[in-house]
């Protein structure tokens, strides 16, 4: 794998209680790079996320933040590596506001955006900042999950699905957020039911099947790939 | 019926009130965080009293220290209970910490049952807080007058505390999700011990304001940690609000049955919540789930 990895995932292994879900995966994602993990649903995407962030406990193998290995570490340990998780069906807090929601991690590496260039770029979240967090559209939900972690000067970003369940609209909105990110130098691995949707951001793809990577895919060779990539995601 | 003995009970319905309220407060909170049925919250209670007595008796310290020592030292030794014990339990079922908490009661109560019998040692009120209070609509004890606000401002402080500080916005979060607060870069284990210590420290608190009233008393917490919760659970397991209004209310309501139906008093929280329970099962605070 290469040394200017910024994560590096290898021969991860992770259980759900007795049931073994994660066997061997592998991948690595380069600084400023977008990855896409794919595949159906069940795969073992959303697990190795959950795994690489110390929410699945059970688990083997190495996961290295910026070549500090994390396998043994705990969730807020984790984080403190610098970095920035924003979880499958956002994880707004519904006790919490919405400005209580987009303070709440705390920062984990200097240079963070400041709240006030949070609002710049999401000037919604301004607006409703008094409001109950889950009383925003799921649309506004999920930036409020991104502008969250911009928050804490985390410079990875694991994103699980975050079109999913949302208007058309918005999905592009979210791609252009991604783009601009990217082009900002932020690391950003993704995870994505929404194929087409992954192909608008994404450097490489990962294809994962039954708990591992069973093909890679760079930007460049979708066109010649998309007959494999068809059949590998019953699409 | 006369005015005056209908203000005397209502006066002590709200005093009793007040005790309810931060007893039930400081159970509701652990009970949010840690998932924890914290049976030995009396049994800190009543320790809150012995060690207020405790440093009179051997520290010549009075009252006022005490009211800020004792909590401290009731929250440590709950931090202690739970770095020990409570901590191995997290994550299964509630009853095993029911239990080991209700052992801890036993515990308790037995050590200072064998030092100091049944009956009490009386503690007096400091002499700034003895005499009457007229409110002008009555005359109250003063002494109970101030158990009153001071239990109205603990109980503000700490709803103030959980609901508008950064400290606060962690604990709601970890009692909504402790899972993804801890995946944010949050000590969660840390932040459970603190809620314990901070909920047992409000007892010791209670504690003090109620050695005065009740004489400190190895069985103190015992007679009334039973109607606790039962205000618990008719303000909404876990309701910090539900907890305050619920506590105060049945106080005054507990007052108000001593007298037009004095038969009925030891009773009437109870029947009040079989009533809460058959309407609203969730409490009436409480979040259904």
């Amino acid at each position: 794998m290469s040394t200017d990895a910024v994560l590096s995932v290898q021969d991860l292994q992770a259980w759900y209680g007795e049931s073994h879900v994660l066997h061997g995966m592998g991948f690595d994602v380069r600084a400023g790079e977008v990855v896409a993990l794919i595949g159906r649903n069940g795969a073992g995407k959303t697990t190795t996320l959950r795994a690489i962030t110390g929410i699945v406990k059970k688990r083997t193998g190495s996961v290295r933040i910026e070549s500090h290995e994390a396998i043994k570490l705990r969730s807020d340990k984790i984080a403190k590596l610098g970095l920035g998780y924003v979880p499958e069906e956002r994880g707004i807090f519904a006790t919490l506001s919405v400005r209580e929601n987009l303070l709440l991690p705390p920062a984990v590496k200097p240079n963070g955006m400041t709240e006030a260039q949070i609002y710049e770029l999401f000037p919604r979240l301004q607006e409703r900042a008094r409001s109950q967090g889950t009383k925003l559209s799921g649309g506004e939900q999920q930036m409020l999950a991104i502008a969250r972690v911009l928050r804490t000067g985390a410079r990875l970003l694991l994103l699980d699905e975050p079109t999913e369940g949302l208007a058309p609209v918005i999905v592009q909105q979210i791609g252009r957020i991604i783009r601009d990110l990217r082009s900002q130098g932020f690391t950003i691995l993704l995870v994505e039911q929404n194929f087409r949707f992954a192909a608008t951001c994404a450097d490489r793809f990962f294809v994962v099947e039954h708990g591992r990577v069973v093909d890679q895919v760079a930007a460049g060779d979708m066109e010649a790939k998309s007959g494999e990539l068809a059949a590998y995601l019953g699409v | 019926m006369s005015y005056q003995a209908l203000m005397a009970q209502l006066a002590i319905g709200v005093s009793n009130g007040a005790f309810y309220a931060m007893l039930s407060l400081g159970l509701a909170v652990i009970f949010g965080m840690l998932n924890v049925v914290n049976f030995a919250h009396g049994a800190l209670f009543m320790l809150g009293a012995f060690v207020a007595l405790f440093l009179k008796l051997k520290l010549g310290l009075g009252y006022f220290p005490a009211l800020l020592i004792v909590p401290i030292v009731v929250g440590l030794v709950g931090v202690l209970i739970d770095l020990t014990m409570l901590k191995r339990l997290r994550g299964l079922d509630p009853l095993y910490s029911l239990l080991l908490t209700f052992g801890i009661t036993l515990v308790l109560e037995g050590i200072f049952r064998y030092f100091y019998g049944s009956s009490g040692v009386p503690y007096s009120a400091p002499d700034e807080l003895v005499g009457a209070v007229d409110l002008g609509f009555m005359i109250m004890p003063l002494y109970r007058f101030w158990v009153i606000v001071a239990s109205a401002v603990v109980c503000f402080g700490t709803w103030y505390a959980i609901e508008r500080t950064r400290l606060g916005a962690y604990l709601r979060a970890a009692t909504e999700n402790a899972t993804l607060t801890q995946a944010f870069g949050i000590n969660v284990p840390v932040l459970l011990t603190l809620t314990y210590g901070l909920g047992v420290g409000l007892a010791g608190f209670a504690g003090v304001l109620a050695a005065p009233i009740y004489q400190v008393n190895p069985l103190m917490g015992s007679n009334l940690i039973i109607v606790v919760f039962a205000v618990v659970v008719i303000g909404g397991m876990g309701s910090i609000l539900g907890a305050i209004v619920s506590g105060f209310a049945l106080g005054i309501l507990e007052g108000l049955t001593k007298v037009f139906y004095p038969e009925a008093s030891n009773i009437v929280v109870f029947v009040v919540m079989a009533i809460v329970l058959l309407v609203k099962p969730a409490g009436l605070f409480g979040r259904a789930t």
